[in-house]
């Protein structure tokens, strides 16, 4: 294999597109002008800044002036849990928002719960799905806002937002989404879909990292984020973070044109990859729904064997992937979205997520559908777990 | 974040599988930890004459197990409970913080299993070795951060 990489984390983040990183160039030497400053070599920045938030707009079919730029994903997402939070405590102090949230949600809302705020984290289905019932026995009259993912990182599952956003509407209460991993993967029309704020991160579609925006309706009352100067419509003060917004621009009008196509290629990779585990490998189990999930995201199960070792094994293949278990993640527990999912201790220890993303080939699928079941049967061959298994039949 | 001692260790595990006539078995961890370790032990004339391991767990906790029965194996009895974490981590050129219950896992294992030995040959004291070396399951400090030094 030599030194061949076969990148399947697409989910963590994917590279910049050279047509991006061409856009983002000539803002780092030629056209490095402060947006606020009144000669032309900053009025030029001003101006790709604006064309930039064009692009953005016209992906989520909002209108540019309700477009923000951010430092990230998370930034993005702490700002709507708190801004609105903040400016609409008057009218009450309850947050919805569930038990599968990224912890920028997860833990701006765990902040929020110190500062007196009361917040419902919604369970879900097997299938990791969020229920409408459920949601709309949680509304009460103090309820501000609903925050729910749009797609969930680890196992893909989309969530009916349209019908969310409807009962948001219905009762007065905003709705923000964190779109993070759902942007540039699937089709966003913030006014059909009832959203009133919206999270994107740049590096999760072949942008730069350390840039996002959050998208805020018209009307929608939030805090300022950032304190200072009059960028982001004194919303979000800082000079701007210039050749990463022309990067996000260039990027997410890449991926609006190309969604199609791509879409259909990521989903022909992700079917071949899941049917043909399923097929090859006994005692595992598909995480997410099967079919509302986002086109790149396999996440699988193991049995009796323990996700860390599973990607040490495949990255001296020289596969990237990831997992849910509690050694990968650093802490004892395995991850929060496994454990909503209602998966024991153990099967989630042996999770492994593979996404893919614009580089990665039939070849590829070929490969993994090759070595992972080797690879499996070698762990499980050292398991205790597996002996005892074995020695049932 | 591993030493390549590790790493050996992990990608060509010593000693894995089970001994038929073992006459010191020990199992500790538990899966809901994520880590569990079954030791077997094969001791004539007070000495450990073979030693093998089943481990389900992570990269460190393969190679702690590996190691632990390279470490065993020729000791009596007597010099194979003197086996400590620490000595199975420094064995393997060090453990990232986050992984140091894998060696305590590993010395475990090892006590486990002589218990076992000694109990089938009477020679066993009263004190039972049932800690399930899991970080959640009871009070005790697991990790020993006091015996190592961090190393990023």
């Amino acid at each position: 294999m030599g030194n061949r990489i076969i990148y399947l984390d697409h989910a963590a983040t994917t590279y910049v597109k050279p047509e991006v990183f061409e856009a983002m160039k000539p803002y780092f030497t030629e056209h490095f002008g402060n947006a606020s400053s009144i000669y032309s070599l900053g009025r030029e920045s001003k101006k790709a800044i604006e064309e930039a938030r064009e692009k953005v707009a016209k992906a989520l079919k909002s209108e540019a002036r309700e477009i923000y730029f951010t430092g990230s994903g998370s930034e993005a997402d702490n700002w709507a849990v708190k801004g609105v939070a903040a400016a609409n405590r008057k009218k009450g102090n309850h947050i919805i928002t569930s038990a599968i949230e990224h912890p920028a949600i997860m833990n701006a809302c765990k902040y929020l719960e110190g500062e007196g705020f009361e917040v419902t984290y919604l369970p879900v289905d097997s299938d990791g799905a969020v229920s409408l019932e459920d949601l709309k026995k949680a509304i009460k009259d103090t309820t501000i806002l609903i925050s729910i993912m749009f797609a969930n990182n680890e196992i893909g599952t989309i969530q009916p937002i349209q019908e969310i956003g409807a009962i948001a509407r219905e009762k007065g209460i905003i709705f923000h989404t964190d779109a993070v991993q759902a942007v540039g993967n699937v089709d966003i029309d913030v006014n059909k879909l009832n959203i009133d704020l919206l999270s994107l991160s740049g590096h999760k579609f072949y942008g730069p990292k350390g840039v996002g925006a959050l998208y805020v309706k018209k009307g929608v009352r939030i805090t300022s984020f950032i304190h200072g100067g009059a960028q982001e419509r004194g919303k979000r003060a800082s000079t701007e973070n210039l050749p990463g917004i022309i990067g996000l621009g260039k990027a997410i009008e890449l991926a609006t044109e190309n969604m199609e196509a791509y879409n259909k290629k990521l989903l022909d990779l992700r079917e071949k990859t899941i049917e043909g585990l399923m097929a090859k490998v006994p005692y595992i189990r598909l995480n997410g729904h099967r079919s509302s999930r986002l086109p790149g995201n396999v996440n699988i199960s193991f049995q009796y064997i323990e996700g860390e070792s599973l990607l040490l094994m495949l990255d001296m293949l020289g596969v990237c992937g990831s997992s849910g278990s509690a050694c990968s993640s650093g802490s004892l527990d395995p991850s929060h979205v496994l454990m909503a999912i209602g998966l024991p201790h153990e099967i989630a220890h042996g999770s492994l997520r593979l996404t893919f993303g614009d580089v990665n080939t039939q070849e590829d699928v070929d490969f993994i559908l090759e070595e992972i079941p080797k690879i499996v049967s070698r762990l499980r061959d050292m398991s205790p777990l597996y002996e005892a298994v074995k020695n049932k039949k | 974040m591993y030493s390549e001692k590790v790493m050996d260790h992990f990608s060509n595990p010593r000693n894995v599988g089970e001994i038929d006539d073992a006459n010191g078995v020990g199992q500790v961890g538990n899966a809901k930890c994520g880590d569990i370790m079954k030791m077997y032990l094969k001791i004539e004339d007070n000495i450990v004459v073979d030693a093998k391991f089943k481990t389900f767990g992570c990269g460190a906790a393969v190679a702690t197990s590996s190691m632990a029965t390279e470490l065993v194996k020729g000791k009596t009895v007597e010099e194979a409970m003197k086996i400590t974490n620490k000595a199975v981590a420094e064995a393997l050129d060090g453990l990232p913080p986050a992984k140091m219950h894998c060696s305590n896992l590993a010395e475990e294992a090892i006590a486990a299993a002589l218990e076992d030995y000694r109990r089938r040959n009477g020679l066993a004291s009263d004190e039972s070795v049932d800690c399930t070396g899991c970080c959640n399951s009871c009070g005790h400090s697991h990790g020993r951060e006091e015996d190592f030094e961090d190393e990023d």
